[in-house]
């Protein structure tokens, strides 16, 4: 043990995940996903002793993104405060050792996004070195498309398999309030969705989102027996190569990493039996079934047939994304938030519509760079 | 530029650009249209401490309290401190230089408690001081942007 | 107190130039972070995980964490990346130091770097500022710090000609410092002369653009001694960003978010008079004036007795309390790595390996960090460990 068993998740808050959100500034998202989680708290500002923001300057048209909304998560109160530039995952973590350095005793973790305000292709080729990579025009859609190309070649994976993540996790996200888009579709439909990067149809690809979350991790004794402390188990993060060339881009060794160091922590042996539920990043229905490999839930190339048994669905084994995941509301930065916030939801039984039964173990995911490059692995228990 | 007898390259991004279309929000857009329409500045009124806002935004900070309640700004006030800008550099609004020199101002119009920033017409740059009288000069079009503005004077 | 005691243990800075077109940003992040490596006698396979910041517009690279893999060593490695503007470098000091005190890492590589070069440094810091509000009059840092300048001139009654006195303060002690980029002395005489930029600062009293980077290691009390003969204990941070309107801020104030964060550092410390229990101190003073009012706000003498501490050559080598014996910012400013040079360099200090631009005895180091809406960072570093 590493001292996160003193660490608990005590409140969340969430805006619902849109396309536009031409009402609110980045502020205004913030304050509303703030003012949330410390009501899911039972808390106040005054509760709280140090701040970590998260956002991307990219995405936000402007350098230092977080300056934004200081303001309306309490940084005007002069309290200790931070920012991670990536997914709210990865800040969660930060805010996490912020508690266990001694330093602090309750960390709210905020994040926003507004992917309506800008061009994703833009944005996303910025990620690309600009020597070598950019110019040839490399963005998140066409990156994605070379690598479940590689993907399906290498472990015989179909065109199919990967749309049936698009069909479930769409199914699922018809019962959560917060969803971007509800509405179902059929294996046909996918399958006959506009081509957007071949082999990549639309209905492969997460929507465009606006979005903010927060949450607020406690390290105070007493916030173990707090109505909602949800007890985080394990966290680990890794990267892998940069230089796409560098990757075999079929699989991903830098989640396997940080899987290994959040079960380790966990002390889960075998996460297919011992998690009850997952909430993974699938910024793309192939990802999904890539991530169930690193994740260890199945081995490597048994991404496909794990969908084809069902063994994710609401009603299978193991369901994945019963939130909807990323393919139904893709607000980056809080992506992975959010994933933090469904798992600790479905372990306090407060999912709502989409809550599995029996839930004592869930695993949360987030992603930062292209294909997977570095993954945040969460294991939050009761 | 070389360095052990190789030419040290560098790569222009030349015609690069990353649109935005930035959200102005509820509260800003109020401001920005009373500008517009009615040559008009407003503030917002928090309701803890009682700090008058402009331009207007939904949280004050120091309070982290939300504010609703709007009050009319004069168009007049006072520079609370300014400088004047000699250098020449990119404005990244515009991809040019940006012409220069020019008065940059911290206003405290009538009514308000934080400094509204704008332009101040130097042409008798003595009196362009700390606590100097200001007024906004509004301009004929106006679009609902900051620049429906065209600047301050002094009226001392 | 910190669960795990943690000490900066090694540290690594490139030779600061303002265009370095023999490497590239991964290239000069990879430079810092070797020589940090060869200070500590460590290897990459020593670190556990790393930390990494800048300002993405200064070279408009997205997700540098998982750019910069090459550069900071971090291949299969958990890498994280802070920013906050100006303060980058203090908040990637700051994130290294949670890192190992929450026991979760014992030995982490705090890296900040920046390559001013590649941009317009001041339309870029332009883009930091809101677009509908700030961007049509901000003209960046040089702007928002002239505004100020002239209220503290105004209220307190300073002149230019004592704001000229920190430029050539920290010129001449930047020639003690290989590193820094400007070292070359300076006179009253030539800062008055220099070309006016923005009333009342003029070019000599501010900070060049610069290409470098810094790396610092921070390691858990079990590896810190084994690393480091005298390694330089971390006693308390802090870091206050209160504002994010320009015109919200209290321009007469002096500083106010250093006022809240030395008074916060100093209640956690135990230290009561600064001037006298502090031997050094590297301050991120972006500009001459800073190093009048925002001393002021570290609680070194009363409301505009500043200069006659600066003309009474307290802060120079050699006097009661020397201030950036490395030369500071108004000698070297490659931004994201600019507040943790300063707290490298207090490190340095507290290790004893300062060199030519060493203050003798130094046992307690203050660094702090400056950005975004006029918010402040500070460390403080001893020889001593935490209780
Ligand atoms: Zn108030």
């Amino acid at each position: 043990m590493n001292g996160v068993e003193d660490i608990t998740i005590i409140g969340v808050g969430q805006t619902a995940i849109e396309r536009e959100k031409p009402a609110d500034t980045f502020a205004d998202m913030a304050y509303e996903a703030v003012t949330k989680a410390l009501d899911d708290a039972g808390m106040s500002i005054d509760d709280i002793d140090n701040i970590v923001t998260t956002s991307n300057d990219f995405w936000d048209g402007r350098t230092i993104s977080s300056m934004a909304v200081n303001d309306a998560v309490g940084a005007g109160l002069g309290k200790n405060i931070t920012t991670v530039e990536g997914d709210g995952t990865f800040s969660a973590f930060y805010g996490m050792c912020r508690i266990l350095s001694g330093s602090y005793k309750n960390s709210l973790i905020v994040t926003h996004v507004k992917g309506s305000i800008s061009d994703n292709i833009h944005i996303t080729n910025g990620i690309f070195d600009p020597i070598y990579m950019r110019p040839i025009g490399l963005d998140s859609l066409n990156t994605a498309a070379l690598q479940m190309r590689r993907y399906m070649a290498k472990y015989g994976i179909s065109e199919e398999q990967c749309a049936k993540v698009s069909v479930k996790n769409h199914a699922n996200a018809l019962k959560n309030p917060y969803a971007q888009i509800k509405k179902t579709f059929t294996l046909e439909d996918v399958m006959d969705s506009r081509l957007i990067a071949d082999p990549l149809k639309l209905l492969d690809c997460s929507p465009i989102s606006d979005g903010a979350a927060a949450v607020i991790i406690s390290g105070e004794e007493s916030a173990k027996k707090h109505k909602n402390a949800v007890k985080v188990r394990g966290v680990g993060y890794c990267a892998d190569a940069y230089f796409l060339g560098d990757r075999d881009l079929a699989d991903a060794n830098a989640l396997d990493m940080a899987a290994s160091r959040a079960y380790e922590s966990a002390e889960i042996v075998d996460p297919l039996s011992e998690i009850d539920v997952a909430e993974v990043y699938d910024a793309f229905s192939y990802m999904e079934l890539m991530w169930y490999e690193g994740l260890g839930f199945c081995a490597p190339g048994g991404g496909g047939k794990l969908i084809d048994r069902g063994v994710t669905e609401m009603d299978g084994k193991l369901p994945v994304n019963p939130s909807g995941g990323l393919l139904s509301g893709h607000p980056v930065i809080t992506g992975g938030l959010i994933r933090l916030i469904e798992a600790c939801l479905q372990v306090r039984g407060d999912a709502g519509d989409h809550q599995v039964k029996g839930v004592k173990t869930a695993l949360a995911h987030g992603v930062n760079g292209a294909c997977g490059q570095s993954h945040c692995v969460w294991i939050v228990g009761r | 530029m070389t360095n052990q007898g190789v030419d040290l390259l560098t790569i222009n991004s030349g015609e690069a650009e990353q649109p935005f279309c930035y959200t102005v929000g509820l509260e800003g857009s109020k401001f920005l249209t009373e500008i517009r329409d009615n040559k008009r500045f407003v503030g917002i009124k928090c309701p803890k401490c009682g700090k008058v806002y402009v331009p207007p935004r939904k949280v004050c900070g120091p309070c982290f309290t939300e504010m609703t309640e709007w009050v009319p700004v004069k168009d007049e006030g006072y520079l609370h401190s300014y400088t004047i800008l000699r250098f020449a550099f990119l404005d990244p609004e515009t991809g040019k230089e940006k012409p220069v020199p020019y008065g940059y101002a911290f206003i405290r119009l009538d009514g308000a408690d934080t400094d509204f920033q704008h332009y101040v017409e130097i042409k008798d740059e003595k009196k362009v001081k700390i606590g100097a009288r200001v007024r906004a000069v509004f301009e004929e079009k106006r679009a609902g942007k900051i620049t429906d503005v065209k600047h301050f004077v002094v009226i001392d | 107190m910190a669960k795990e005691k943690t000490a900066i243990v090694a540290t690594g800075q490139t030779h600061h130039r303002s265009s370095r077109l023999d490497v590239n940003g991964i290239e000069l992040i990879h430079e810092a972070v070797t020589r940090c490596l060869e200070d500590g006698e460590l290897t990459i396979d020593d670190i556990d995980a790393v930390v990494i910041g800048n300002m993405d517009h200064f070279e408009g690279i997205n997700y540098v964490d998982t750019w910069s893999i090459d550069g900071s060593g971090a291949f299969m490695k958990p890498i994280i990346k802070v920013t906050t503007g100006g303060t980058t470098g203090s908040t990637v000091g700051h994130c290294g130091y949670h890192l190992v005190a929450s026991g979760m890492f014992d030995k982490v590589l705090a890296i900040g770097w920046e390559k001013n070069s590649e941009s317009d440094t001041t339309a870029a810091i332009t883009t930091a500022f809101d677009p509908i509000w700030d961007r049509l009059v901000f003209a960046g840092a040089i702007s928002g710090l002239a505004v100020e300048a002239m209220a503290y001139m105004v209220k307190y009654g300073a002149t230019e000609k004592d704001a000229a006195r920190v430029a050539v303060r920290d010129r001449k002690h930047a020639t003690n410092n290989p590193y820094a980029q400007l070292r070359k002395e300076v006179s009253i005489e030539d800062v008055m002369n220099s070309p006016m930029l923005s009333d009342p600062i003029k070019l000599l009293d501010v900070c060049p653009r610069t290409d470098g980077a810094c790396a610092v290691v921070f390691a858990s009390e079990q590896y810190a001694e084994k690393i480091c003969d005298r390694p330089a204990w971390i006693h308390g941070i802090s870091a206050k960003h209160p504002y994010n309107y320009l015109g919200d801020y209290d321009w007469e104030d002096r500083l106010p978010s250093m006022q809240m964060a030395s008074k916060e550092l100093y209640a956690k410390a135990g230290i009561k008079e600064p001037l006298k229990e502090i031997d050094v101190m590297e301050l991120y003073l972006p500009y001459s004036c800073a190093g009048l009012s925002w001393i002021e706000a570290l609680g070194l003498c009363g409301p505009g007795q500043a200069p006659k501490l600066l003309w009474d050559g307290v802060t120079d080598m050699g006097g009661e309390l020397p201030i950036n014996p490395s030369g500071g910012v108004i000698a070297t400013n490659c931004i994201g790595a600019t507040a943790l040079l300063r707290i490298s360099e207090a490190a340095v200090q507290v290790m004893g390996r300062g060199g030519k631009r060493q203050v003798p005895d130094v046992n307690t180091a203050l660094a702090s960090g400056f950005g975004g809406c006029f918010w402040s960072d500070v460390t403080l570093l001893k020889s001593t460990k935490p209780k």
